[in-house]
């Protein structure tokens, strides 16, 4: 590796450089105070007035907004009904109903045995696993975005390699913008301080990058389903 | 990468008589720009948005010093290895050292700008490294040894017949009868292939589209996934990214993101934007474990406190190439260096020089549509136009050219003078023109007339109507 001295000279110039443009400028003392001040707690800029309805409407939003994205969108009534609805959504697309998924405290304690035909195994993504099923922190209402966190029982390859990808999302968890989706995000785990891997995912993949027209599935997932619980 | 920007006269005429980079160029109004503005007209805050993100990195410009470190001090907290280069000679140095520290053989790319300017792979690549793009218009580029024409649809110069035969020449072992016609096999092709990269590759490479000061982390956006493949599935995840992308914090951030898919896709929100803080952290089941960030700076920090500061702004989402009428008509290639359309034509001349990249701020009509769609309200004629006086100033131009504007300006700077020559000119040439109502050549005039008449000016002059429209004289 570079020396550690190689690396402090090319701090020192890039810092440097910038340093010595913004002192040449209009920069006053209040600068670091300012700094400090923001990183110490922004207010939210302007939210746009689509995520700030009541639960059902946002539910209605997020439901739209993914569907508009070729998303598959689900309910189940409650935890018990889950593993009936993510049998269901598997069968109608001739899928099989062998899933790799997550394993945090809540999708540990939903009862898969009530769908006696679904196997389920834990731990990351492999090759072969067609189907992964992940639980959201939060849905965002605003464009149709679920928000997931990785984790020691959350593996963030379970959202990309299989080919099919189910969320599931407590209808408790579904929020109007972005912002209050990071509030929730700094309760968690503090201020400042972030999971490894922060996933805001609207879809299933996609590109256009063949003469334009649009073909969902590229490298990540090509069937996004979403099961909104409760 | 080569640069060519000294050359993009002949660089358009050559763009101009190619058949399929024409009919390729040829959807872009009812693609790119019709779906930006219908993602624009579904959002009501859309246009007050802009001036909040505009405050958001001017300010952030402000105080840049501070942010960086600010950034840099979180991300090491995460387990961040933050490198810093002055130079693209430096960053490509850091990258390949920590490939060679890593025995790394193969290496996965997501689409990085920043490593297309400082030609990275290139340079990897010439120290025995297989690097392979996964980005699909990335990869088609990759196979064609091209470059990218656009920033966010790098083949968008190619059509899908020419993509197909592509792939047929490049994987040949693949049965040669296999079917290719629609877009969908051809993605799925790619898939096939990339996919055994993602998984086989010791390094992953990716970009970032922003930096977090708050929190230390890196952002990437992307439609396909295979940013977060690279950055997942490799042991090493290196970020290539530059010292104009950090924000403060993630209120900041969240509002640039409502701009930059608008602006770029026309899509309410990329299918992707993933937030990496560190590497795999102790009792993480996957993702790498390390986390490298190489920050670049080569030659923008001397924008700051310059009129050119305002290009720092840009979030890369190529809203301005696609509804200039300038790439439009030639694409990005043209351009001849890595950024193309109006926001290449002000910053390829601060990264590569003014001599070298002279044409571009020249290549405009001054049409100002690149500013009006800019998410960030970068004035982007205003710049090309600092850039044309820089260049006059410095002697730029041929002797025809600079006696001409001279002649011109001494005119122009004595408007008696001035309305008198053009009086005299007008009426000279509406009588000359009477008859036909247009001139089908002119001297002076070739390039105009090469291409369509000139109408022969009728009545009075404008100055003429101005001053009694003034005075209250009917017409």
């Amino acid at each position: 590796m570079t020396g550690s001295k190689d690396e402090t000279r090319r701090r020192e110039t890039v810092l440097g450089a910038v340093r010595k443009r913004i002192a040449a400028g209009a920069g006053g003392s209040g600068r670091q105070a300012a700094v400090e001040a923001r990183l110490a707690g922004q207010a939210a800029h302007l939210i746009p007035a689509r995520s700030r309805q009541d639960a059902g409407q946002l539910k209605a939003l997020f439901a739209a907004q993914l569907r508009a994205a070729n998303a598959t969108v689900l309910e189940a009534a409650n935890e018990g009904e889950l593993p009936g609805v993510v049998a269901g959504y598997l069968r109608s697309q001739n899928l099989p109903l062998a899933l790799k998924a997550g394993d945090d405290a809540w999708l540990g304690d939903i009862e898969w045995s009530r769908e006696p035909a679904l196997s389920i195994a834990h731990g990351r993504a492999e090759p072969d696993d067609g189907i992964g099923l992940t639980h959201a922190v939060a849905g965002i209402a605003e464009t149709g975005t679920l928000m997931l966190a990785s984790g020691p029982l959350n593996p963030v390859t379970l959202n990309f390699l299989p080919e099919t990808s189910v969320v599931v999302v407590r209808a408790g968890d579904l929020v109007g913008p972005y912002e209050a989706a990071f509030d929730r995000i700094r309760a968690r785990y503090g201020r400042g301080l972030m999971p490894r891997t922060l996933n805001l995912v609207s879809g299933p993949s996609r590109t256009a990058d063949v003469g334009g027209r649009l073909v969902t599935g590229a490298h990540g997932p090509r069937r996004f389903c979403v099961i909104i619980v409760g | 990468m080569d640069v060519t920007a000294h050359a993009f006269k002949s660089n358009v005429k050559a763009a101009l008589k190619d058949a399929q980079l024409q009919r390729a160029l040829a959807g872009l109004p009812t693609g790119l720009v019709a779906q930006r503005a219908a993602a624009r007209a579904r959002l009501p805050e859309f246009e007050a948005l802009r001036d909040v993100g505009r405050e958001i990195k001017n300010h952030t410009l402000e105080h840049l010093d501070l942010y960086l470190e600010a950034w840099e001090k979180n991300a090491t907290k995460a387990g961040a290895k933050v490198h810093w280069a002055p130079t693209g000679a430096d960053a490509r140095d850091i990258v390949l050292e920590i490939c060679r520290a890593a025995n790394a053989r193969l290496v996965t790319k997501g689409k990085s700008m920043v490593s297309e300017e400082i030609g990275l792979n290139a340079h990897l690549e010439g120290a025995g490294l297989e690097v392979v793009e996964t980005d699909l218009g990335e990869y088609l580029v990759q196979i064609r040894h091209e470059t990218p024409s656009h920033i966010i649809a790098p083949a968008i110069h190619l059509t899908e017949a020419q993509i197909e035969a592509d792939f047929r020449r490049h994987h040949t072992h693949l049965p040669k009868d296999r079917p290719l016609d629609e877009p969908v096999k051809i993605v799925g092709e790619a898939r096939e292939i990339l996919r055994e990269k993602f998984i086989k590759a010791d390094v992953g490479i990716t970009g970032a589209n922003f930096l977090i000061a708050e929190t230390g982390s890196s952002i990437i956006v992307t439609n396909e996934g295979n940013g977060d493949l690279t950055q997942s599935l490799a042991r090493v995840h290196v970020v290539v990214t530059s010292i104009d992308k950090v924000v403060p914090t993630l209120e900041d951030v969240t509002t640039l993101l409502r701009l930059l898919a608008r602006s770029a896709t026309g899509q309410e929100f990329s299918v992707y934007t993933t937030f990496s803080t560190g590497p795999r952290r102790t009792e993480d089941p996957d993702g790498p474990e390390e986390y490298h960030v190489v920050v670049l700076d080569n030659g923008r920090s001397a924008l700051l406190g310059t009129p050119f500061q305002e290009v720092l702004r840009c979030i890369r989402c190529g809203a301005c190439m696609n509804h200039c009428p300038v790439y439009g008509a030639v694409g990005g290639h043209a351009y001849g260096w890595v950024y193309p359309g109006p926001i290449g034509s002000v910053i390829n001349p601060a990264l590569i020089g003014l001599p070298e990249a002279r044409h571009l701020p020249n290549a405009s009509t001054f049409c100002g549509r690149c500013e009006s769609v800019c998410p960030m309200k970068i004035p982007l004629p205003g710049l090309m136009r600092e850039w044309r006086t820089q260049d006059f100033a410095s002697g730029g131009g041929t002797r025809m050219t600079r006696w001409a504007l001279g002649a011109w300006a001494a005119v122009a700077r004595r408007p008696r003078l001035y309305h008198m020559l053009a009086r005299l000119g007008i009426a000279a040439l509406g009588g000359l023109g009477r008859r036909r109502g247009s001139f089908r050549t002119l001297p002076l005039a070739g390039e105009w007339t090469r291409h369509r008449d000139l109408a022969a000016p009728q009545g009075r002059t404008f100055q003429q109507l101005w001053a009694e429209h003034k005075q209250g004289v009917p017409r």
